[in-house]
């Protein structure tokens, strides 16, 4: 049975396009047939993180209004056979996305891939809407920070009232939390909110916690999902992130202040 | 804040709004229709009305169907009230009426009370409805009280966080609210409001007047309490010693009022 699977925010900036990224890759490396759609109609970057921007023929909108079959648009991922990107178009705007023509294409899509991604845009207007619908569970992105976790409550709001599963009756989409850019450091001086601040605030099951990594940027940068980074925390966060998706149990990390050692203090 | 459902009073404002919703109870006759022939219904409305004319004219009754839920009796709710009419009698509801009936009472514009044997069915089919969403976007508070509904509401239960920018009203009713309710979320009730959590939005009891209506919940980091249009802002949150503490916000001569529960 095909999955749904909607990374939301409300907030923008947060990391949901990061996240869709290493979380679809991560599902793809363990052997299941992924794809990851991007919502964000006219303001597309997940093309960019995922590497790919330069082989974007047809996107989302071009299948939509039948001016391309969905084959030609997916873009296979260099990196992993299991791994498809469906862009979205920089040229038009959220207008061009429709309810049935999106249900249409995820219908297709679900007899060729084990998981669909959908890399929602900020907000809570018609694009967040449409990346939501369809939905049969929910990543919520949220930084340890007031203005996104309101945010993301307002968007979890909406899930449950606005998503194709409420209005008609069905069983609820099933969320889990991560949380990006955590930095422990802050946390410890009473700066940032901590992990138990967000679940109290949220409700929802904690799926994992991101930590704040320059890897990131980097990764960004080279067109590589930073979970192909073995050697960066937040890579290997997002690795313990897809295992607990997948049913594994794993301890969080990265939750501590890193205890520098003598000689790593010295020299850096 | 929702100003088309409430009307609040802080202690220095003066009321201007447009409408205001107020309970109350009225008595009303009731016609028993007996048979769905309206020259027969006609007939005797007239002899009944000739022996007490003026005090049925112009006066407002609610039909009683229950005689008439055989399917093969399907009554002519236009002809009815046309008759109805020309008698000056003016019908605003019915009530014991079939699902069907009670389809054509409400597409003549006549309003479905309830009270008597068909209740059970009636209910059942609103709580079905209910059970689809949780907790809805916004919900109006538009039902009357009316003297054929039973004097018992069920309680409003909520299971689900009441998220940012949700609202729940019972009507007619108390809430009690299983867990969080969010910054910038509303919980209404028309009698008092349990939270069995931490209550962070605002919270509105006895807002159709009741004034001992209270608000109960297991820790208070509110922005606004409200007990029958008495409303209180927490600019800063409640004081830190209602914090993670069972909590109840009371009316007290208009000033409300916050003590711990224990």
């Amino acid at each position: 049975m095909s999955k749904i699977i909607v990374v939301t925010s409300g907030k923008g900036g947060v990391g949901k396009t990061t996240t869709s990224a290493s979380f679809a890759t991560g599902l793809a490396l363990r052997g299941n047939k992924t794809v990851v759609i991007d919502f964000d109609v006219g303001l597309r970057n997940l093309d960019l993180i995922m590497g790919c921007e330069r082989r974007v023929v047809y996107d989302f909108v071009n299948v939509l209004n039948g001016e391309a079959k969905l084959k030609q648009a997916l873009i296979k991922d260099k990196q992993c056979d299991n791994l498809f990107v469906l862009p979205a178009s920089q040229t038009r705007d959220k207008d061009a996305l429709t309810q049935e023509g999106v249900e249409n294409i995820l219908n297709e899509l679900k007899e060729e891939f084990d998981y669909i991604i959908c890399d929602s845009p900020a907000g809570i207007e018609k694009g967040a809407i449409m990346a939501l619908y369809f939905a049969d569970e929910a990543v919520i992105v949220t930084n340890p920070e007031v203005s996104s976790v309101r945010d993301s409550d307002r968007i979890l709001g909406i899930l449950s009232a606005k998503s194709k599963r409420a209005v008609d009756g069905l069983d609820p989409i099933k969320e889990h939390l991560v949380i990006t850019r955590y930095s422990p450091s802050r946390v410890e001086i009473g700066e940032m909110l901590s992990v138990t601040d967000v679940e109290e605030l949220l409700s929802i099951p904690l799926l994992g916690v991101i930590p704040e990594s320059e890897s990131v940027l980097s990764a960004s940068n080279a067109g590589v999902p930073v979970i192909h980074d073995i050697e960066s925390r937040s890579g290997q966060a997002y690795a313990d992130i897809v295992d607990r998706f997948l049913g594994e149990k794993k301890p969080m990390r990265f939750l501590d202040v890193e205890k520098k050692g003598f000689l790593q203090r010295i020299f850096g | 804040m929702s100003s088309e459902v409430l009307e609040l009073t802080s202690t220095s404002s003066t009321n201007q709004s447009a409408v205001e919703l107020k309970g109350s109870v009225f008595t009303l006759p009731i016609l028993v229709l007996n048979s769905a022939d309206l020259n027969d219904i006609a007939a005797e409305l007239a002899s009944h009305l000739a022996t007490a004319m003026k005090f049925f004219e112009n006066a407002p009754v609610v039909i009683d169907l229950k005689h008439l839920n055989d399917n093969s009796l399907l009554l002519d709710f236009s002809g009815l009230l046309s008759i109805l009419a020309e008698q000056k009698v003016i019908a605003v509801g019915v009530r014991n009426g079939s699902v069907e009936l009670n389809a054509q009472a409400t597409g003549a514009g006549l309003a479905i009370l309830k009270g008597g044997s068909l209740q059970n069915i009636l209910d059942s089919n609103e709580e079905k409805s209910e059970k689809k969403a949780a907790v809805k976007e916004k919900t109006q508070p538009n039902e009357k009280i009316s003297p054929n509904e039973p004097s018992y509401r069920k309680t409003k239960i909520i299971t689900q966080p009441v998220r940012s920018g949700s609202q729940v009203y019972a009507a007619g009713a108390d809430l009690i609210v299983m867990a969080p309710v969010s910054p910038g979320a509303e919980i209404i009730a028309d009698g008092n409001i349990h939270v069995y959590s931490t209550l962070r939005g605002r919270a509105l009891a006895g807002v159709r007047g009741d004034t001992q209506a209270r608000i109960y919940c297991q820790s208070l980091e509110a922005e606004l309490l409200a007990i029958a249009g008495n409303f209180r802002v927490f600019e800063d949150g409640p004081a830190k010693q209602f914090q993670s503490k069972p909590i109840q916000v009371y009316l007290d001569d208009e000033q409300l009022c916050i003590a711990p529960l224990k």
